[in-house]
C-alpha cells in the first residue's frame, strides 16, 4: 500500500467518524428523529472490507450501518439529509438511519431485524454468480446475529452453492445490552469449520490488516466464487443505541477502548511510516468541511410532503 | 382450445417465462430433480439446468431471502413454499424486507420476485398442512396476492405474477390441482386486480377466490332452479381486490354474499364486506353475509374437515339470508 492508499483510508475512517459525532450531537439536540446507532470506534472493518471492493458489488448492512453506507461510497449529503427524515435524502425520508440504502452503489440497505442482511445478502451473491460478471456480495453482522437460525440457513447454502459472499462478523463483544459469552456457546471460527468455509480472523481496529485480510478473500471468490468469513475483533465505544448509558459496562473496559482507537492507531502507524503530521491536519480539516457542509444542507431541506404517503408502496398505481 | 390441468398450466407458465426472460429462475424444496412435492415444476431442471432451478435445503426463510437479494440484484426469482403453512417461516422476509424495500428506500428500485404456494385443504392434510394464511399477506403494504381458480387464471395469474416488479404471492389450492379445464391457445393477459364475473345474475352477488369460485357456481346452480339468478365473482387477486367490480355488481343486485375457505374471522371477506357497508351502503338491501371456516384450526379427520370446509349448501344458506 503507498503512503497515498494509506492516508485515503484514514480519510475514509475520519469522514465516518466526523459524521456520526455529527449525528450524536444533532440527536442530543433533538434532530435527528427515531432510534440512532453508532458505530464509533468500528470505522476499520467498512473502510478496510470496501477497498475490496468495486461499485458493482453488493453490500448489505444492520442496525448500526453508517460506516458500511458511506465506506461503499454514498454521497454525503444525501445520508445526512436522509438520517434527518428529509426529503432529499437517499430514500426520501422514508428509511431513516436503520434503513438507509443506495442500490446505485450496490449498497442493499441498512437492516432493522437482526441478522435479515445475511438471506439478502446470499441471494444477492447468487445473482451474481448467475450473471456471471465476477461481482461479489458483503455481509456485515454483529457478534449479535450469530445466535440467529438465519446464520446457519445462509452459510450451510452458501457453502453448497458456492456462492460469491464474505460473511463479515464486527464481534464487539456486545449484543445490544449483554456480553456475547452469555450469547452464544460457539464461535464463529468454529461454525466456519462446521460448513467447511475458509475463515480469518483480524484485528479490526486495524484498517490496514483489516483491507488486506478483505482483498485477499474478495480476490479468490472473484476468480472461483466461494463463501467466506472475516471476523473482525472491534471496540463498540457507544451504547447500543444514543441514550443507553451503558450502566451494564465496566468502566475498565470502556477506558481500554481509547487505546483500541482504529483512527488513533491508523494515524500513528502513518506517523510512524514517515508522513508528515501536516497530512492528517490537512485531510481532518476537509474532512469537518466536508461534514459541515454536508450537514448544513440536510439541515435546510424540505420534510417530505404528508401527501406522498402512499407512493411507491408500489411500482405501478393502484387499479 | 386444450384441456389442461391446473398443476399443468402452473407448469407451461413457468416454462414459458422461463424461456421468455434469462433472469427468471426457480429456487424450492426439491423443485428441482424431484419436480416439486405437487410436480409443478417437472422437467424444468432438465430443459433449463442446475443454473436456473435450485434445489434447496429444507430452509424456508433463507429461501425466500435469497429471492429477495436476487431480486434486488436484478434477477427474477420465483421461489416455491411447498405448503402455504411453511410461510410462517418466510414471514419477515415477506412483511419486513420484500414488502417494504421499494418503500423504505424511496422508490430506488423494487423486488421483482414471485412466492407461489399452496393453501387449502380437502386432502386431509391437518391443521399444518392445510391453511389458507392469505389474509395476512393482504394485510401488509407491499406485497401482492393472487389465487386463481381454474387451469387458465393458474397460467395467466403465475405469467402477470412474474412480469410484475412488485411481490407478488400466487397462492395456488392444493385440492384444484388435480382440476381440469380449457387453456385457451393464446392465454389471456391478466391484470392483477382485476376481477372476473365467473356467472351473471341480477338477484345476489357471491364474491369469491381460490378453491371458493367453484364452490359458489355449485350454489348459483342450486338458486337458479329457484328462480334466483346469482352473480359470481371470481376475485382473482385478493391485494389489489377489484372494489370497482364488486360495487358494480352489488349495485345490480343489491345483496352480497362472501365466500373463502380461510377462517372467516379477520379475513379477506371482512375486508370486502367492510368496504361494501361504506361506500355501498344505499345499494343494500340485506345484510352482507361471510361464508368462510369456522374459527378453528383445519382439522384432520374427514368428517371434522369436511364440516370446517366451506360448501355449496352453506353458501345458498348465507344467500337465503341476505335475500330474506
Amino acid at each position: 500500500m503507498t503512503p497515498n492508499e494509506r492516508a485515503e483510508l484514514y480519510r475514509r475512517m475520519l469522514t465516518i467518524r466526523r459524521a456520526e459525532e455529527r449525528l450524536q450531537k444533532l440527536f442530543a439536540d433533538g434532530l435527528v428523529p427515531g432510534f440512532l446507532h453508532l458505530s464509533i470506534g468500528q470505522e476499520a472493518v467498512p473502510v478496510g472490507v470496501s477497498r475490496a471492493l468495486t461499485e458493482a458489488d453488493t453490500v448489505s448492512s444492520n442496525h448500526r450501518g453508517h460506516g458500511h453506507t458511506l465506506a461503499k461510497g454514498v454521497d454525503l449529503t444525501g445520508f445526512f439529509a436522509e438520517i434527518l427524515g428529509k426529503a432529499t435524502g437517499l430514500c426520501r425520508g422514508r428509511g431513516g438511519s436503520m434503513h438507509v440504502a443506495d442500490l446505485s452503489k450496490g449498497m442493499l440497505g441498512a437492516n432493522g431485524i437482526v441478522a435479515a442482511g445475511l438471506p439478502i445478502t446470499t441471494g444477492s451473491a447468487l445473482a451474481h454468480r448467475m450473471q456471471g460478471k465476477g461481482n461479489i456480495a458483503v455481509v456485515y453482522f454483529g457478534d449479535g446475529a450469530l445466535a440467529e437460525g438465519l446464520v446457519h440457513e445462509c452459510l450451510n447454502i452458501a457453502k453448497l452453492w458456492s456462492l460469491p459472499i464474505l460473511f463479515v462478523c464486527e464481534n464487539n463483544g456486545w449484543s445490544e445490552f449483554s456480553p456475547t459469552e452469555r450469547q452464544l456457546a460457539t464461535s464463529l471460527d468454529k461454525l466456519g469449520k462446521a460448513y467447511g468455509i475458509t475463515y480469518r480472523e483480524v484485528d479490526g481496529n486495524l484498517v490496514e490488516e483489516v483491507a488486506r485480510a478483505a482483498g485477499k478473500l474478495v480476490a479468490g471468490m472473484r476468480k472461483a466464487p466461494a463463501p467466506a468469513i472475516l471476523e473482525c475483533r472491534t471496540t463498540r465505544v457507544r451504547g447500543h443505541f444514543e441514550g443507553d448509558r451503558q450502566d451494564y459496562r465496566d468502566s475498565d473496559e470502556i477506558a481500554a477502548l481509547d487505546a483500541r482507537d482504529p483512527i488513533r492507531l491508523c494515524a500513528e502507524a502513518l506517523i510512524a511510516a514517515g508522513l508528515d503530521d501536516a497530512v492528517l491536519t490537512a485531510i481532518a480539516a476537509e474532512v469537518e468541511a466536508e461534514i459541515e457542509a454536508a450537514t448544513e444542507t440536510a439541515l435546510a431541506a424540505p420534510l417530505p410532503e404528508a401527501g406522498d404517503i402512499l407512493a411507491d408502496v408500489y411500482t405501478r398505481a393502484e387499479v | 382450445m386444450a384441456e389442461t390441468r391446473y398443476i399443468k398450466a402452473v407448469n407451461q407458465a413457468l416454462k414459458d417465462a422461463m424461456r421468455d426472460d434469462p433472469t427468471v429462475f426457480l429456487i424450492g424444496e426439491d423443485v428441482g430433480a424431484a419436480g416439486g412435492s405437487f410436480k409443478a415444476t417437472r422437467d424444468l431442471l432438465d430443459l433449463y439446468g442446475p443454473e436456473r432451478v435450485y434445489d434447496a435445503p429444507i430452509a424456508e426463510a433463507a429461501i425466500t431471502g435469497i429471492a429477495v437479494g436476487a431480486a434486488l440484484t436484478g434477477m427474477k426469482p420465483v421461489a416455491e413454499i411447498m405448503f402455504m403453512d411453511f410461510i410462517t417461516l418466510s414471514m419477515d422476509m415477506l412483511v419486513n424486507q420484500a414488502a417494504k424495500a421499494r418503500s423504505m428506500f424511496g422508490g430506488q428500485g423494487s423486488v421483482p420476485m414471485v412466492l407461489r404456494t399452496p393453501h387449502g385443504g380437502g386432502l386431509n392434510a391437518g391443521p399444518q398442512h392445510s391453511q389458507c394464511l392469505e389474509a395476512w399477506l393482504a394485510h401488509v403494504p407491499g406485497l401482492k396476492v393472487v389465487v386463481p381458480s381454474n387451469p387458465a387464471d393458474a397460467y395467466s395469474l403465475l405469467r402477470a405474477a412474474i412480469d410484475d416488479p412488485d411481490p407478488v404471492i400466487v397462492v395456488e389450492n392444493k385440492a384444484l390441482y388435480a382440476m381440469k379445464g380449457e387453456m385457451p391457445e393464446t392465454p389471456e393477459k391478466i391484470e392483477i386486480g382485476k376481477a372476473r364475473i365467473a356467472r351473471a345474475g341480477r338477484d345476489a352477488t357471491v364474491v369469491a377466490y381460490g378453491a371458493a369460485v367453484g364452490m359458489a357456481e355449485a350454489a348459483a346452480e342450486v338458486m337458479a332452479a329457484e328462480g334466483v339468478e346469482v352473480e359470481v365473482i371470481d376475485l382473482r387477486s385478493v391485494q389489489p381486490w377489484d372494489e370497482a367490480c364488486v360495487l358494480e355488481s352489488l349495485s345490480r343486485t343489491h345483496n352480497l354474499v362472501v365466500v373463502h375457505e380461510a377462517v372467516e374471522a379477520f379475513g379477506v371477506g371482512a375486508e370486502i364486506a367492510a368496504r361494501m357497508a361504506d361506500i355501498g351502503f344505499d345499494e343494500l338491501d340485506g345484510p352482507i353475509v361471510r361464508v368462510g371456516a369456522p374459527f378453528a384450526p383445519s382439522p384432520f379427520g374427514k368428517t371434522l374437515e369436511e364440516a370446517y370446509r366451506p360448501n355449496a349448501d352453506r353458501i345458498v344458506a348465507a344467500l337465503r339470508r341476505t335475500l330474506a
